[in-house]
């Protein structure tokens, strides 16, 4: 048993003759934090989308906890176990917090009712506390709709999704984007507790200071294209910038910047 | 579990609270316009002095005027019982304006199947189908009528889910479809004489007793198990209920097809009340329903209301019905005044939702 999680082979995805993201090989080891950085339509966004299932890839192979996987939609990307927070939040504003958690994969009785099954709300609210309590989220009232939070809430609430399916891997893409200071402290105090949970990370983020604060390495997309694969201990800001505008390449993804 | 301590910062997590019901305002708004008509029935002169609700005159054993709200709740029941789908497809985000001619097409499809064959001694003047369908069992002309509306419900849900036309033009369609099938059933011809059996269906405060026994069934439906939630989470936000695995699509479908078939159920009763099917029947019958749910606070952007919302939204609108005939206001008045109460019941809606968005 290797200690890789994650792992795309040529990972490409054409849209009809833009080629968003080209030949992509990616590696995560367990419990490792990897920031994904690069300008806009670099290819972050496409990347995730097909690790996710929400798109299926050109080209390429995606192994996941060791084995091959096809993903045909966000649910079976889910249920192998990844775990997506996506810019726009998938919340329901006007269901709690537990019922959004829960959402799609509810705690259940009576099952032989099929869709008029019973919701399992103890159990389910039961869960919902745990996981808040792993990720050191602080809602004061889980009974609250949605719609009655703040943005680093409902990003909180996005993100305590992944803590209570344990999740073998997280994405999140960009969920400080829209927070205030404090806000922004919280989620990434959230991360940290990943990190010590073991718990491993894709970091989708524009924001440097934040990578380096909280990520092991960091993988740089250019115009569709892997161009560089750094330890934080071997870089910096400057170092980071300059390969995301295309001023430097590693030498190893130079062959494929030539063709 | 009243409290618990959780968290890095040692917060106190209140898992029991849960804010104030919106079904609160609603049944204080009821007896407000209660209060408004009985003071009305003090003030008006020519009134004379009479109550609204209590029972002035000694007529009855209790202390309320029961004739006057048994014909409110048995006027309320019928419509009541079709705004109760309603409620769910305007929960999911959609709405139906169908209703009304599916109950006209159902009772009329219905009755033929529930025609007895001699009437005081005499073949029945009214019958539709030959003699294999006189004096059939009960349960087949419910059968047949729950088929029609499941079929049509269908029909609408799988339009909305599939097409993607809005729900607004699909019902719409279906509407006049509806009302063109109760013309054609019989060209125009009413259908009456039913058995004994169907008769009993809508007798007397029957058609309180369906619209009790069904607003609790559609009250565990929405709030206790996995179809309601998702009903709530389509509406609230259809992207967030696609990723997070609902099959929208289907589910759509199945609350249209509850609605339709809530509709048709209330043909049955009405059908078996008035011993008689037209094709004129259920006038206004999808706006009332549309209202009732409305007033009741389910909100027509989706995602908001209960049953329990729309059954005190029956009230309501019963109420001030029978108050406006209680103070002797002209029945086209009436219409208006009705008119006039959607719109505000919508805009108090608009406020409300304002309100909440702005207490982040």
């Amino acid at each position: 048993m290797s200690d890789i999680i994650l792992e795309t082979r040529n990972l490409t995805k054409h849209y009809g003759g833009v080629h968003a993201l080209q030949d992509a090989n990616f590696t995560l080891r367990k419990g490792e934090h990897v920031a994904i950085m690069g300008d806009n339509g670099a290819g972050k966004s496409t990347f995730v989308r097909q690790i996710t299932g929400v798109e299926q890839p050109t080209r390429g192979e995606i192994h996941f906890d060791g084995k091959p996987v096809h993903f045909a939609g966000p649910l079976d990307a889910r249920e192998a176990g990844i775990e997506a927070v996506f810019q726009t939040l998938a919340l329901a504003d006007d269901l709690d917090v537990s019922d959004n958690l829960f959402l799609g994969r509810e705690k259940t009785r009576f099952d032989w009712l099929g869709p008029f099954r019973f919701l399992d709300y103890k159990a389910m609210r039961d869960d919902t506390l745990a996981a808040l309590d792993k990720t050191g989220v602080k809602i004061p009232n889980i009974r609250n709709t949605i719609q009655n939070m703040s943005g680093g809430q409902r990003q909180c609430v996005a993100i305590a999704r992944t803590a209570t399916f344990h999740s073998k891997l997280t994405i999140m893409d960009e969920p400080t984007a829209a927070l205030g200071v404090q806000e922004t402290a919280q989620v990434e105090n959230i991360i940290r507790t990943l990190k010590e949970q073991g718990e491993p990370l894709i970091l989708i983020s524009h924001n440097m200071r934040q990578v380096m604060d909280l990520v092991d390495r960091i993988v740089v997309f250019r115009r569709g294209r892997i161009c560089a694969n750094l330890r934080k201990e071997d870089t910096d800001g400057q170092d980071v910038v300059a390969y995301i505008t295309g001023a430097k390449t590693q030498p190893e993804y130079e062959v494929a910047e030539a063709l | 579990m009243a409290e618990t301590t959780h968290g890095t910062g040692g917060l106190k997590y209140d898992s029991s609270k849960r804010s104030w019901p919106n079904e609160i305002n609603i049944f204080i708004a009821l007896v407000i316009i209660v209060a408004i008509f009985e003071l009305l029935g003090q003030v008006l002169p020519y009134m004379n002095g009479q109550s609204f609700l209590f029972d002035t005159n000694d007529r009855f054993d209790s202390i309320f005027n029961e004739a006057r709200l048994q014909i409110i709740i048995l006027q309320v029941a019928i419509i009541g019982i079709i705004s109760l789908g309603v409620t769910q497809v305007i929960i999911s985000g959609g709405i139906d304006l169908s209703s009304g001619p599916l109950v006209a097409a159902t009772a009329m499809i219905v009755m033929s199947f529930a025609q007895t064959e001699l009437v005081n001694g005499n073949p029945n003047p009214k019958a539709v189908f030959g003699p294999w369908a006189f004096d059939l069992p009960v349960l087949i002309p419910i059968i047949v009528g729950l088929a029609f509306g499941a079929f049509i419900g269908a029909i609408n849900g799988s339009l909305i889910a599939f097409t993607r036309i809005p729900p607004f033009i699909a019902t719409l369609g279906m509407f006049l479809i509806c009302r063109g099938i109760a013309q054609w059933w019989t060209r125009g011809q009413p259908v009456s004489f039913p058995t004994d059996s169907y008769a009993a269906l809508g007798a007397g405060m029957m058609p309180v007793l369906w619209f009790v026994l069904l607003a609790i069934l559609c009250h565990v439906l929405l709030r206790y198990t996995v179809y309601g939630k998702h009903t709530y989470a389509i509406g609230s936000n259809e992207d967030a209920a696609r990723m997070s695995g609902i099959n929208v699509k289907r589910h759509k479908v199945m609350v249209y097809m509850i609605a339709s078939m809530l509709a048709a159920f209330a043909a049955i009763v009405l059908s078996s009340k008035n011993l008689t099917a037209q094709s004129g029947m259920g006038l206004f019958y999808e706006l009332y329903a549309i209202a009732m749910a409305v007033i009741g606070g389910v909100s027509l952007t989706g995602g908001r209301g209960s049953i329990i919302g729309t059954v005190l939204g029956a009230m309501v609108f019963g109420v001030i019905q029978s108050g406006f005939t209680y103070i002797k206001l002209d029945a086209y008045f009436q219409i208006m005044a009705m008119g006039a109460i959607i719109i505000g019941a919508v805009v108090l809606d608009k406020w409300r939702q304002q309100r909440s968005s702005m207490r982040i």
